[in-house]
């Protein structure tokens, strides 16, 4: 039994791996521009659609995997060119509906280019499962929770340590002096969008070898990375990663010990608890923060 | 002075009569089912968009989550008829008031929330109903459903054609009509118009603008479970597919494109979305040899961003401002979605 | 005493915007609240009206308890306000923002409202009649049916003072209503904020055209960084070192 459970607490944290790198590029973009973007699943799904046509296409994994992500990258830029950027003056609301139309379009956009069928990679790494405390680990996650302790390093870098990123933190403060220095609030939403559809891409990727792809997988992708974004309170990057790891912990223990028809219905179960109990997030760590 | 212009606006007193019994005769005159079908499916999404309308125009609320509202009212007919043989009329009041009660009991603490917290919370409710559907199998048939629900039928009227139909569920959207025309212009009217222009002047003029938004919110779940329940007597069959997340997004966009806080909005929002569904049902497959309606959906997203872009005050502001070429349309600006800017205010 | 307000203290993050405050206005006085910018006036009126929640204090009106009250139950026991920068009903008519402005007189409710046609019951009659009467006073009978949006501004500040009496208030809370008004206007104002008074009105004023408050008010309290300098009679105050003190260099007005 406790073999069991340790097998199950693995698979949450692959899965709550890829919640947390949704829910940090949903947090990082609400942070930069205030619009928080519904269509960030869709992100991952393309991305890895994407990837798998390409190397299907017969180019080699690491090309095509570099190559969606950027082109995921360029679709998440244009996208706030196009359609966040015309609106970035009306209110949260409009911007959220925005967001949400994009979701649908890209969705079906996606059905239109892959059709209903079920598309997988190979896993990256060869081999066979890998044994941590009793309990079978695939070589896969590995790779997941390496993403997501790359990403959040990555994204510690460069808020804390760079010249560039301190900048963007001080327009996320005062839009105003941020001109004054120089920094154009409406570049770093388009880096912003262009960033959050790199990671986007990147989670998806990573994770094809192990779940089924679909075109509309983005959806409930993007609803668990706003559970878990939620669960840390919604601005705070470290509360989103917990917050990921959370709901996926919850997930794998409640479809391996409940029912894995209930795992969806867990996540919304959570977010809802979360705002009407706590909206500032389960962690708190929002404090004064005026969102 | 108390005869005023606005509550005399109706000029010509004959115009809308005519319209409707005009309106009431086509089924008649142009015989076809399709078209008679198309008409029933526009009054019941009407009937859901008023009530969002109220909720979203007027007390400046949004919610993602009207499907689910929608498929409770569809599943306690199907549920009650075929599991416990209910009389098709109670199972109709339970339908309309199984969605009030829920959104009784959630919506205190939902509409605490603002702006996109209103939207993620109404949206996870939406799924949590929708996942519901599809994994209370025992209740709900699980994804295929139940079918077998019988017509509608009241003493000897029995519903069971598209023109009786037809007749009725235009009969409930003529009567929503009127009852909303009478609210928007009443005491309860004006608070739900002040709460959208000013919340904090609203609760200074001594409006419960908490008790209020929740009150349109149970009004708007009451229609959609209407709404609901006339659908599963229609088409006699319901599955969760309906009443998912893409059935709440549809209807925030009719609401959006007929113009909110407008009177003819819904209506003309839930006309102008339907019949552009079927043009892409019907242009799709020419146009991608293959491809089957769905991508409607694609469309439906585009119109909704462009919109929300470049006209939030939707189409429904349009007529006017064409009608009456000398008069700015008062307060068009300030239409579209309510709710402030971005954050909060300071006090 | 008609308002005691005790010790009223508001902080915003650990900064006290208003500390110790203090004040009794007695029934039918204008009472003025003045002070430089940022000394915390209209804090109190958002802490009077409920919109804010006191630290630490007390406010009685009437006798009752208001502190911790919602804003409609504070509006509903006879205390109502206009705003610095206006909130009007702007896509709303004129004469449904006084009308608005009466809705606790009235007791109409969501499903009575949708079975009958508005405008011809003995309730709704009465309430546009009421408000009618108070456009009158105001001059604004002739725009009663535009867009409240379409007035111009000092018809707005004007406006908003109708709504705010439109519920048969005891106390009216006026937040700068000169502001933004010419030098006619203000006049007018002065003299229908008299009027008002005349008849029995209660009332606290924000204002910073010192001239409208030495003549309307009937006493003056005085707010630098949220506590109270001074309080008396406009002449009392006016002679108070420590409030040319406040006011020295930052507002050559009050001289």
């Amino acid at each position: 039994m406790p073999d069991q459970l340790m097998q199950l607490l693995f698979s949450g944290l692959t899965l709550g791996s890829i919640y947390a790198l949704i829910a940090l590029a949903l947090v990082t973009t609400f942070n930069i521009t205030g619009v928080l973007n519904l269509a960030q699943g869709e992100f991952a799904a393309i991305g890895s659609l994407l990837a798998i046509s390409l190397y299907a296409a017969g180019i080699p994994s690491t090309v095509a995997f570099i190559l969606s992500i950027a082109l995921v990258a360029m679709l998440g830029g244009l996208l706030e060119r196009a359609a966040i950027y015309p609106a970035r003056r009306a209110s949260g609301l409009t911007l959220i509906i925005i967001t949400i139309g994009l979701s649908i379009s890209l969705r079906g956009l996606a059905l239109l280019i892959w059709g209903t069928e079920t598309y997988s990679l190979p896993a990256f790494t060869k081999g066979g499962p890998l044994f941590i405390g009793g309990a079978a680990v695939n070589p896969q996650s590995i790779w997941i929770l390496g993403l997501a302790i790359l990403t959040l390093s990555l994204l510690y870098t460069f808020f804390e340590l760079t010249y560039a990123g301190k900048a963007v933190k001080a327009a996320v403060v005062n839009r105003t002096a941020a001109r004054l220095v120089g920094i154009n609030p409406g570049t770093v939403s388009f880096w912003a969008f262009m960033g959050s559809g790199a990671l986007g891409a990147a989670a998806g990727i990573f994770i094809a070898p192990v779940t089924m792809t679909t075109y509309d997988m983005g959806f409930m992708l993007g609803v668990k990375g706003f559970v878990a974004a939620v669960i840390g309170g919604l601005s705070s990057v470290g509360g989103a990663v917990v917050g990921g790891l959370l709901l996926g912990v919850l997930e794998s223990y409640c479809a391996g010990l409940v029912s894995s028809g209930l795992k969806d219905a867990l996540a919304v179960i959570v977010l809802l608890a979360v705002l009407l109990v706590r909206p500032q997030g389960l962690l708190g760590v929002l404090g004064e923060r005026k969102i | 002075m108390g005869r005023n212009k606005i509550f005399t606006k109706i000029k010509k007193p004959f115009l809308w009569p005519a319209c409707v019994v005009l309106f009431m005769a086509l089924p008649l005159v142009v015989d076809s089912n399709y078209i008679t079908s198309v008409l029933i499916v526009i009054g019941l999404y009407t009937i859901i968009v008023q009530g969002l309308g109220i909720l979203m125009g007027y007390a400046g609320q949004v919610s993602f989550g009207h499907g689910g509202f929608f498929g409770l009212g569809g599943y306690a007919v199907a549920v009650l008829t075929t599991r416990y043989d209910w009389p098709p009329v109670l199972a109709l009041l339970a339908a309309i008031a199984l969605p009030g009660l829920v959104a009784a009991g959630i919506g205190r603490p939902a509409l605490k929330l603002r702006e996109f917290y209103l939207a993620l919370g109404t949206m996870g409710f939406g799924i949590l109903i929708h996942t519901m559907f599809n994994e209370a199998g025992k209740l709900t048939g699980g994804p295929s459903g139940i079918a077998g629900i019988p017509y509608l039928s009241t003493g000897g009227l029995v519903f069971d054609s598209d023109i009786k139909f037809f007749y009725l569920v235009w009969a409930v959207v003529l009567l929503v009509l009127f009852g909303i025309n009478n609210l928007i212009r009443s005491r309860v009217g004006r608070a739900l118009r002040a709460i959208r222009e000013s919340e904090h002047a609203a609760e200074t003029a001594g409006i419960d603008t908490g008790k209020l938004k929740l009150k349109a919110f149970i009004f708007s779940a009451l229609l959609a479970g209407l709404a609901g329940g006339l659908y599963a007597f229609y088409v006699t069959f319901v599955s969760p597919a309906p009443f998912g997340f893409n059935a709440s997004v549809q209807f925030v966009l009719m609401a959006v494109v007929g113009g909110l806080g407008t009177f003819f909005g819904p209506l003309l929002g839930a006309t102008l979305v339907v019949l552009l569904g079927e043009f892409l049902r019907w242009a799709i497959p020419l146009v991608i040899p293959g491809a089957g309606g769905e991508y409607e959906i694609v469309f439906f997203g585009l119109i909704l961003v462009l919109l929300m872009i470049y006209r939030p005050e939707g189409l429904g502001t349009l007529g006017k401002i064409l009608t009456s070429p000398g008069k700015k349309k008062p307060g068009a600006a300030e239409a579209g979605i309510p709710g402030g800017g971005r954050g909060y205010e300071v006090n | 005493m008609l308002l005691e307000v005790q010790g009223l203290t508001k902080q915003f993050g650990g900064v006290a915007a208003v500390r110790d405050v203090g004040f009794q206005v007695a029934e039918g006085t204008i009472f003025a609240l003045i002070g430089p910018n940022g000394a915390g006036k209209t804090t109190v009126f958002n802490l009077i009206t409920g919109m804010l929640r006191p630290d630490a204090g007390s406010i009685n009106f009437s006798g009752r308890r208001l502190d911790g009250l919602k804003p409609y139950q504070i509006a509903a026991a006879g205390i109502t306000r206009t705003f610095q920068n206006l909130q009007l009903f702007g896509g709303m008519t004129v004469l449904e923002n006084v009308m608005t402005g009466a809705h606790i007189k009235g007791k109409t409710g969501f499903i009575k409202a949708m079975l009958r046609r508005p405008g011809i019951n003995a309730e709704d009659k009465q309430i546009i009649e009421h408000s009618m009467a108070l456009l009158g006073e105001v001059g604004l009978d002739g725009s009663a049916n535009l867009p409240a949006a379409a007035l111009p501004f000092g018809s707005q500040r004007l406006l908003e003072i109708a709504r705010a009496l439109a519920s048969g208030p005891r106390l009216v809370l006026l937040d700068e209503p000169a502001a933004g008004l010419n030098s006619t206007e203000t006049r007018t104002l002065a003299g229908y904020l008299k009027k008002l008074r005349n008849n029995g009105l209660t009332m606290v004023l924000v204002e910073h055209d010192m001239e409208t408050v030495m003549e309307v008010a009937d006493r003056i309290l005085v707010l630098n960084f949220g506590r109270v300098i001074a309080e008396g009679t406009p002449a009392e105050v006016q002679a108070d070192p420590k409030v040319i003190r406040a006011y020295l260099g930052e507002d050559e007005r009050i001289a």
